[in-house]
């Protein structure tokens, strides 16, 4: 059975990036282009992933606001969500953590790293 | 490797429409158009860019959209504000960073020297925003992958010291005492006690104790609470990293000690052969001072250790290493492996079954190889559409009929679906217009000039073809706007006129056509001058009586420069005459207008779409083709005291005060040898190219139409003479007649000194 990983991210190139990694590990790619649509996907989804991978910087709604939201419902606290940030910064990851991010992941990611984070924080 | 290759080339589709975007917005905020909104929008761009470049190893790249960014991010914050000067430099900035795409997405090289110092302006508004002096020049010289550490101008190598050579630790052998005690709000983050347990227990070899000793009562248990301690002793062959890196998302979240447990071996003992002597005399007294003070050690908490101050920690456990356990608990009965609390995440349901993520996207991407047989399939649909009605008409349908009302709706739908399909090769100029900014910017800059560029229309939609070829002449048109058109600041303020010119580009759709205007307020065509140089080149008699309108013109004429010296800009050997043919190559038309001192306006006329041609339907000999309106200037009939015979076969027609050579299409296509009659036919007064006027004599005018092109060369062949072809209502194929290759040819064979004998010739 493979496992569900929602990716959250406005850049198109990213979003292809995430999804040869993660397809080629075995996992099935949801996407998603913003937190707002992000939170439409996961609404819409039959099952909840078993991991959400979130970009920080996005139009209409940020990684930080889409946390948030997802934290807000009981049902989904227990989501992983991993946060994509550029560098090391650790104000950002500070932030991420507070809204209730479970880990983060720096871009440029290494692919065994993703792999790695993703089994890090999956069941 | 595929995968990657197509995902690079997203990178660079989605890069450009980034640095659209980037600088769409910094015009925003530089005309005072701009909210929040679109301040993060531009950030935005910069830090996709960036991320993507990391993502490529694209470290130049990388380096300048990083300094750019944090520049960026200060203008987010409202610490700098949105000068004049502060967006000019950034919009400086967006060009080079799109320099920088183009030599990483083409293996070429940036201008390494100028982006430096855009490095280092970019640098200087950070420190201005906080306050700071400037930071010294040179320091925006990329410096590798690290950025901006602050430590660029250090040239050091670190050096990696490791207390394990030290103090004999070998690697493998690695004892660590983890205490982790979670907190509710890890839980809350989705992470979970069992998950870290077992990455510990992948590092090497574990024993874990659970502490239970706070769980309450079951009354008073908070099910989100967290209530349990784990002790782990760990050994293993990584090191104190690695072990950190385990808890690196729940440390903040937890209560965590990790120590280093020395191997319980005893005193330390160094072998002191073949070591440096004042070293083992220093080693000797350490030695010396631990054996001596055994109860220090004791009583003062790991005293001995002050004297080794590089190694305190270990020391202690040294010393005392049932008091390194901040919780002395009583001996776990039965050490628990991984003792993990109820699982907490049952296993989620097979994801196949889950919904496929909705793309919100309203756009698709097709293929353009597509869309064109679309169109060429619909150009056959409405051939055979007016075929039918024709034949239908002449086998003596009844216009009332039911059969002739379903025909005429056929017709208007066939024309719907034509217009639809059209529509999806139109694009709007915008493409075009988006690198227009930047040409201006450097346009000015290098002319010494201050010009501001407003732009109007830019979603006016034309043929996706018309706009790539449009880029080329609207590019030269405004280079020369700005070159020669705007004058310099201090003669603009010296003829009272605001310091900054204004160049205006304007699209708009007029009559089945797209117009474009670049107009600009500078000092306006000067015609004295013009004239002289005209007159100079010998392009016009020295005597002409011209107007001001002609006059204008002349600027189109081959071989004319009004540039007094060969400028960077528009000394490139390509003049106005070459932006005149290349628009007339489209179908188009291009034109100008001037009043001095107030500016010139350039205006070229496009047709819609290149697939199809307006066109006046003519007979020549017994056959019918096509003259593409665009060439055509005026009809006329030509009375008998009009032509002239200039020797031979050759003809001139008079038309007001002018002579104009005329042109037999008849023979020149071979249609016939016989010279068709002057007062017989029909002149059609056309421009060349090269602007030459002539006159095509051909034998009637059937009408004027829309037509479809179809290619000759792909379908059959090269003609001479012929543009392409296309298919009649009635089904007949006609030829669409090359003015300019007809009039050129008539011109070489037909000139005035040898004519008709070559002709008969042939």
């Amino acid at each position: 059975m493979s496992r569900t990983i929602l990716t959250i991210d406005d850049s198109r190139t990213m979003r292809e990036m995430l999804r040869a990694t993660l397809s080629t590990s075995g996992f099935t790619v949801v996407q998603a282009e913003d937190g707002r649509h992000g939170i439409e996907v996961l609404e819409g989804m039959a099952v909840e992933p078993d991991v959400i991978i979130t970009d920080i910087n996005m139009p209409r709604m940020d990684g930080f606001q889409f946390i948030e939201e997802v934290r807000g419902n009981p049902d989904r606290r227990a989501i992983p969500i991993l946060v994509l940030t550029t560098e090391s910064d650790s104000e950002k990851k500070q932030r991420a953590r507070l809204a209730g991010a479970t880990g983060w992941i720096v871009k440029p990611f290494d692919p065994t790293k993703l792999v790695d984070a993703i089994n890090r924080v999956a069941a | 490797m595929d995968a990657m290759a197509e995902i690079r080339q997203t990178f660079f589709e989605e890069c450009s429409e980034q640095l659209a975007e980037l600088e769409a917005g910094l015009l925003a905020i530089e005309n005072g158009e701009a909210d929040s909104d679109t301040v993060n929008a531009v950030f935005r761009a910069v830090h996709s860019i960036k991320g993507g470049a990391g993502a490529f190893s694209l470290d130049e790249l990388v380096h300048f959209a990083h300094i750019f960014e944090t520049t960026l991010d200060e203008l987010r914050s409202d610490r700098l504000p949105a000068t004049d000067r502060v967006i000019k430099i950034m919009l400086r900035s967006a060009d080079a960073l799109a320099d920088l795409v183009s030599a990483a997405r083409d293996g070429g090289k940036a201008d390494a020297e100028k982006n430096a110092g855009l490095a280092d302006e970019l640098k200087a508004l950070v420190a201005e925003a906080k306050g700071e002096a400037p930071p010294a020049a040179g320091s925006g010289a990329p410096s590798g992958p690290e950025y901006d550490d602050g430590m660029g101008d250090l040239d050091f190598t670190p050096i990696a010291v490791d207390l394990d050579d030290l103090l004999g630790g070998v690697a493998g052998d690695n004892h660590f005492r983890i205490v982790f005690k979670p907190q509710a709000r890890m839980y809350a983050k989705a992470n979970e006690a069992t998950r870290v347990l077992r990455d510990v227990i992948d590092l090497g070899e574990a024993t874990i104790t659970c502490h239970s000793g706070e769980v309450p009562l079951l009354t008073s248990l908070d099910p989100e609470g967290a209530y349990l301690t784990f002790e782990i002793e760990l050994k293993t062959e990584h090191d104190e990293d690695k072990v950190r890196e385990v808890f690196e998302f729940v440390e903040f979240d937890s209560e965590l000690t990790i120590e280093r447990v020395m191997a319980e071996s005893g005193p330390l003992e160094f072998d002191l052969d073949g070591v440096d002597p004042d070293i083992a005399e220093l080693l000797a007294r350490m030695k010396s001072t631990e054996d001596a003070a055994p109860q220090e050690a004791e009583t003062q908490d790991a005293g001995a250790s002050d004297d080794a101050p590089a190694a305190a920690a270990p020391a202690e456990a040294v010393a005392k290493p049932a008091a390194a356990a901040p919780k002395p608990a009583a001996k776990p009965a039965a050490p628990a492996k991984a003792a993990a609390p109820a699982e907490a995440k049952a296993e989620a349901g097979d994801a196949k079954g889950g919904p496929a993520a909705g793309s919100p996207s309203q756009t698709i991407r097709v293929d353009l190889e597509r869309v064109d047989r679309l169109i060429d399939l619909v150009g056959e649909l409405v051939i055979h559409q007016v075929m039918l009605s024709q034949r239908a008409y002449q086998a003596g349908l009844a216009r009332a009929s039911e059969v002739a009302v379903g025909l005429d709706e056929l017709e208007q739908l066939t024309r719907e679906i034509q217009d639809s399909v059209m529509a999806i090769r139109a694009q709007p100029v915008k493409s075009v217009f988006q690198r227009l900014p930047r040409l201006v910017r450097e346009v000015a800059d290098i002319s010494g000039k201050s010009v501001r560029l407003v732009t109007e229309g830019e979603w006016t939609e034309v043929d996706k073809t018309v706009i790539e070829r449009l880029a080329d002449p609207l590019t030269h048109m405004i280079r020369n706007a700005i070159d020669h058109g705007v004058e310099k600041p201090e003669k603009r303020l010296e003829s009272g006129k605001p310091e900054e010119g204004t160049v205006k580009v304007a699209a708009m759709h007029r009559s089945g056509r797209i117009v474009i205007e670049i107009s600009d307020d500078g000092a306006g065509i000067n015609r004295k001058r013009v004239k002289e140089i005209a007159i100079n080149k010998g392009l016009v008699p020295a005597d002409a009586n011209l107007s001001d309108d002609e006059i204008d013109n002349l600027i189109f004429l081959p071989g004319f420069s009004t540039a007094e010296k060969i400028s960077e800009l528009s000394g490139r050997g390509v003049g106005m005459d070459v932006v005149k043919r290349s628009i007339q190559a489209l179908g188009g038309r291009v034109s100008i207008s001037s009043r001095p001192g107030k500016g010139s306006t350039f205006t070229m006329s496009l047709p819609l779409t290149l697939a199809v041609l307006d066109g006046m339907i003519v007979s020549v000999g017994q056959q019918t083709v096509v003259v593409p309106l665009t060439a055509i200037i005026e009809t006329l009939q030509p009375k008998p005291g009009e032509v002239k015979n200039f020797g031979g076969d050759a003809r001139l027609i008079q038309v007001r005060d002018a002579f104009l050579p005329l042109v037999d299409v008849g023979r020149e296509l071979g249609y016939s040898y016989e010279p068709a009659s002057a007062t017989a036919g029909v002149a059609i007064l056309v421009e060349a190219e090269n602007g030459a006027r002539s006159a095509l004599l051909v034998d009637a005018i059937q009408g004027q139409r829309q037509v479809v092109i179809k290619s000759l060369e792909a379908n059959y062949g090269r003609v001479p003479g012929i543009a392409a072809a296309t298919i009649l209502g009635d089904g007949r194929v006609a030829l669409i007649l090359d003015v300019d290759a007809v009039v050129a040819t008539s011109r070489v064979e037909g000139n005035f000194f040898n004519s008709g004998m070559q002709h008969a010739a042939e």
